[in-house]
């Protein structure tokens, strides 16, 4: 039998090789796609975005009514041709009211992630990366700063300072950047580390900057997921706040308060109440949707 | 770190005084430990007073103006403010404060004249108390419950049901869903039983007033204990001691119980604690949607008013409760899991 | 002897997203009352998943989907909820990897052994009770009744495994499955743990079936020697005669891994070429021709059948180590080191260089 010389070149092993690699990124945008209720989600918040960039200018063109604007002769009527949702009390066109109310939702709850970042990422970036005493401290003033439950805390700060939408905006990202503190002080300190382990053999080039650009793929992931967890949350405080009474102020059309006005009638026309509260619970859940979807298609054990 | 000198005596400078300090069994270990949390309350507290204290007096315009433009007459003012020791220096009322909080003395209210905060508080608690034991009643048995039904037939009917509640009850506000329980049970129940019947949608009472608030109020909390106990169920199924369980032979009620349930449920007592922070915040909302004097409802009528005495205190006593029930959860968590340290 | 434990081409697949996975794939093999068996391969094989098909253990989403075990005259596969209850922990018993990982982390040591025992009716709950520190002192644990108290935690990485063997025996099982028993520890504990089962094994007559990638440790204690690769057995024999004369080139390979003090250290660690095939999707004729140094043609065409190459010896090859020129077979003496072997090499640096390969 003839026989080959053993340093004959490998069979090509394409076809049954190792399974094809992919970018993490790819791989993570192909796991969310297959997540229905996820691209449910997002398609529902592309839709509101879309909402809120153009609200002003589809009323300006005359395509919806003004929210503001008083047909007290149409007070609380249900559904018609002019006004697709009915009215409020005030004759108030309900449909561009929630079409504006998406505004402020979105506006607040998306832009407060930022502060979210600044505030709870510099903290928990300084809290990790200093360890010993700096961390410590930090980690004593995140624990009592957590000791608020945070509706109250919002409302306390709320009620310092009279309500707008700034003082909203300000006090909800003050009273709630703990978790992404806490999240990014944990990724720091294990690259940390796994770092210096290595660092202690080769010449140490800034340990900070390793670190940071260690962090930054690592953490990216959990951060995006915290920080879409968040925005049902803020969501949830603005409209909370509104309904009190202590948020948004009328006539200003947040859901919140809508759905505090739609109280007073609730009898007479319930729709009031429940075209508002469903806008805020579609908006959550997709929110909630989308984070599940990230987290699902980032977690590296799902993989089957 | 050298600690020995040749011989093996401790270097100068090692003091003994930490081994007789170390406790010797784990009941001693455990004493330390509750005494050091409940330590460490005091200085948060001091703290979350502090904070709230200043933000208050941060506050632009004073206690005295009404919503409404009607002014005080500036002698009417001046005199309101020596009543209640305002025209002192702040550190000097921060220290006075924190004096009378020691002896339960929260000062006099601003919006209900004459009458203390404490005597408020203490009118208004039963309603939020009562609320919150029999929310919490709810919560604990069914959010496990729905948790570890789902987890043991995962991607089941029964699996899809349970999630798909819990994240409507995460997702959607609570006074949202107060707002339906409100059409549902009241307004159309009244409607349908031609004014017969319908469950009350306000007030307080030890009968069905009960029902709507203590749900609405549950239906969060729960949601979050049921996701909670099945991602803890699900991870602890795949661990190699159930198999071990399973190839021992035992019985599936036994590896249930014994093996898996014993080992899902320790993090859920973690979970507890914040599951009282929700109980706080959503009593506020609660008994503002079903008009309970307890006080939440207190508490939101404050802020409106601006009744600074009444916020502190309740923030002050709402921060307690949620400190003491989180310190419960550490000690209780100590005694389930075999493998804390406590040092 | 009575044969114990008998699988006939056995068959487990997985159903997964990505495909059929075939994880054992018509094996069959036998283990006779009293003996000890070794059953080698890198991971991946399908030497776990066997094993656990035999206890009926297998995971989601993965089935038996043909073949009989037989134990006695009972037919595993076919047993009934109950039967099999009754026969796990019983019958046959099996001990895993990773002790630590292995035992319940909040239940006491002495408990779990004390349920393996009162799970089946074999003895009563007294007796149970009263059997745990003298099997705990069997398998050589210090202070067995202030260790039965402990919980896992509290326990070193050898007595944990040796507290999961006393639990594996407990109920006296005619045959005892160990797979890996001794991968997840020191290598000085390693060697007790073999010794122990030895001991174990001639002291009550347990049958041992040790499910490893390590060849030492199946000199150490087993008789006969299975060989697996892909899902399936590719040669099997008598101990000695395997390691004197192995006919598969894969087994052959395996071999080479075993250090040997008396060898002048060669040159480098050469890992054996390629990777463990997917099993999803296997090459076509032998399953181990891509990564063979000695393969022909019909390799490549034609799967071989496990054909009888020596007294009580089979391997599964077109070409067989005997018919290979001993000049080719010298070439790789340059030891070639299984592909996890490599692996794990590779995780020390002085070695990374050699272990990275050619």
């Amino acid at each position: 039998m003839a026989l080959p010389i053993p340093s004959a070149p490998l069979v090509q092993q394409q076809d049954w090789d190792v399974p094809e690699q992919v970018g993490l990124w790819t791989d993570v945008w192909r796991r969310f796609r297959r997540n229905r209720l996820a691209v449910a989600g997002a398609v529902i918040v592309v839709i509101l975005v879309l909402d809120a960039v153009l609200a002003g200018l589809l009323v300006q063109i005359g395509l919806i009514q003004d929210p503001i604007k008083q047909h007290v002769e149409l007070s609380a009527t249900g559904p018609s041709a002019a006004h697709l949702l009915g009215t409020d009390e005030l004759g108030r066109d309900t449909l561009s009211r929630l079409m504006f109310g998406a505004r402020i939702s979105l506006t607040i709850g998306i832009l407060v992630q930022g502060i979210y970042v600044l505030i709870g990422g510099t903290i928990g970036l300084v809290a990790g990366y200093a360890g010993g005493r700096v961390d410590n401290l930090l980690m004593r003033f995140t624990d009592i700063w957590f000791a608020f439950p945070d509706l109250l805390f919002v409302l306390v700060l709320v009620s310092v300072f009279s309500p707008s939408l700034l003082s909203i905006f300000v006090a909800i990202g003050i009273v709630n950047w703990v978790g992404l503190a806490r999240l990014v002080r944990g990724q720091v300190l294990s690259i940390k580390e796994k770092e210096f382990v290595e660092s202690a053999r080769a010449v140490g080039s800034s340990h900070f900057k390793i670190v940071l650009r260690h962090l930054v793929p690592n953490a990216l992931g959990p951060i995006i997921v915290t920080l879409t967890f968040g925005i049902p949350a803020a969501i949830f405080l603005e409209a909370a706040l509104s309904y009190i009474g202590v948020g948004i102020q009328p006539p200003t059309p947040s859901w919140g308060v809508m759905i505090q006005d739609g109280y007073q009638a609730i009898y007479a026309a319930p729709s009031q109440v429940l075209f508002p509260g469903i806008a805020i619970a579609i908006t959550m859940l997709s929110f909630s949707f989308i984070g599940d979807g990230l987290r699902d298609a980032l977690d590296p054990r799902m993989r089957r | 770190m050298a600690n020995t000198a040749i011989g093996g005596r401790p270097a100068r400078g090692a003091l003994p005084v930490r081994r007789l300090l170390a406790p010797s069994s784990r009941g001693a270990a455990l004493a330390l430990f509750v005494a050091r949390r409940v330590l460490w309350m005091v200085p948060v507290l001091f703290f979350v007073i502090l904070i709230t204290f200043t933000l208050m007096h941060l506050a632009p315009g004073s206690p005295w103006d009404k919503a409404g433009g009607r002014q005080l007459s500036a002698s009417i003012v001046e005199n309101l403010n020596t009543r209640y020791g305002l025209d002192k220096p702040i550190w000097q009322q921060f220290l006075l404060y924190l004096w009378n909080v020691t002896h339960f003395d929260f000062g006099l209210s601003y919006q209900y004249q004459g009458r203390t905060v404490s005597a408020l508080l203490v009118s208004a608690w039963p309603y939020t108390a009562t609320l919150g034991v029999l929310a919490f009643c709810v919560i604990v048995p069914a959010g496990i419950g729905l948790g570890v039904v789902a987890a043991l037939r995962q991607n089941s009917r029964i699996d899809y049901i349970a999630m798909g509640f819990s994240t409507f009850g995460a997702s959607v506000p609570n006074f949202v869903v107060g707002m339906l329980f409100i059409i549902v049970f009241g307004v159309m129940l009244y409607n349908i039983t031609g004014g017969n019947y319908s469950l009350p949608v306000s007030g307080f009472g030890l009968d069905d007033h009960l029902i709507m608030p203590v749900v609405t109020l549950a239906l969060l909390p729960t949601a979050f204990i049921a996701r909670l106990t099945r991602a803890s169920t699900l991870d602890i199924l795949r661990q190699d001691y159930v198999r071990t369980a399973w190839a021992k032979g035992l019985s599936e009620r036994l590896v249930v119980l014994k093996h898996i349930l014993k080992n899902s449920l320790i993090p859920i007592v973690t979970a507890l604690g914040p599951t009282f922070a929700f109980l706080v915040t959503g009593s506020v909302i609660v008994e503002t949607v079903f008009v309970i004097p307890g006080i939440g409802r207190s508490f939101v009528e404050a802020v409106t008013s601006r009744d600074y005495p009444m916020i502190l205190a309740t923030t002050v006593l709402f921060s307690v409760v949620v400190a003491i029930a989180n310190l419960v959860v550490d000690v209780l968590y100590v005694f389930i899991d075999p493998r804390v340290r406590l040092t | 002897m009575a044969t114990l434990l008998r699988i006939e081409d056995l068959k487990t697949q997985f159903f997964t997203s990505r495909g059929i996975v075939q994880a054992v794939d018509g094996v069959s093999l036998h283990v006779d009352e009293g003996e000890t068996i070794g059953v080698v391969g890198e991971s991946g094989c399908g030497k776990t998943m066997t094993a656990l098909s035999v206890l009926r253990l297998v995971p989601d989403p993965g089935r038996i989907v043909g073949g009989h075990i037989w134990f006695r005259d009972r037919d595993v596969t076919t047993m009934d909820p109950d039967q099999i209850r009754e026969f796990r922990g019983n019958d046959v018993a099996m001990i895993f990897q990773d002790p630590m990982t292995s035992l319940n982390p909040v239940t006491r040591v002495g408990i779990q052994i004390e349920e393996a025992m009162t799970a089946h009716e074999r003895f009563s709950p007294k007796d149970a009770l009263g059997r745990v520190i003298p099997l705990l002192q069997r398998v050589r644990i210090p202070a067995a009744e202030r260790r039965k108290e402990d919980y896992p935690h509290q326990f070193s990485g050898g007595m944990r495994q040796r507290a999961m063997i006393a639990m594996g025996l407990a109920n006296e099982p005619s045959l005892l499955i160990a797979d890996e028993p001794t991968t997840a520890l020191d290598v000085t504990v390693q060697a007790q743990i073999i010794t122990l089962l030895k001991q174990l094994n001639r002291e009550l007559g347990t049958a041992i079936m040790l499910i490893t990638h390590n060849m030492a440790l199946v000199a150490s204690i087993c008789s006969r020697v299975v060989v697996m690769y892909a899902g399936r057995v590719v040669e099997e024999g008598p101990v000695h005669q395997i390691f004197k004369s192995p006919q598969h080139p894969y087994t052959w390979s395996l071999l080479r891994s075993v250090p040997r003090v008396d060898e002048v250290r060669r040159s480098r660690l050469v890992s054996i070429t390629g990777l463990p095939p997917d099993l999803v999707r296997l090459p076509p004729g032998c399953k181990f021709h891509p990564r063979c140094a000695f393969r022909e043609d019909r390799c490549s065409e034609e799967e071989p059948p496990l054909g009888e190459v020596d007294t009580n010896q089979v391997a599964r090859c077109w070409v067989l180590m005997r018919n290979v020129p001993q000049e080719a077979a010298r070439e790789l003496e340059a030891v070639t080191v299984p592909h996890d072997v490599a692996e794990e090499l590779k995780s020390m640096p002085d070695l990374e260089e050699a272990a990275d390969g050619s």
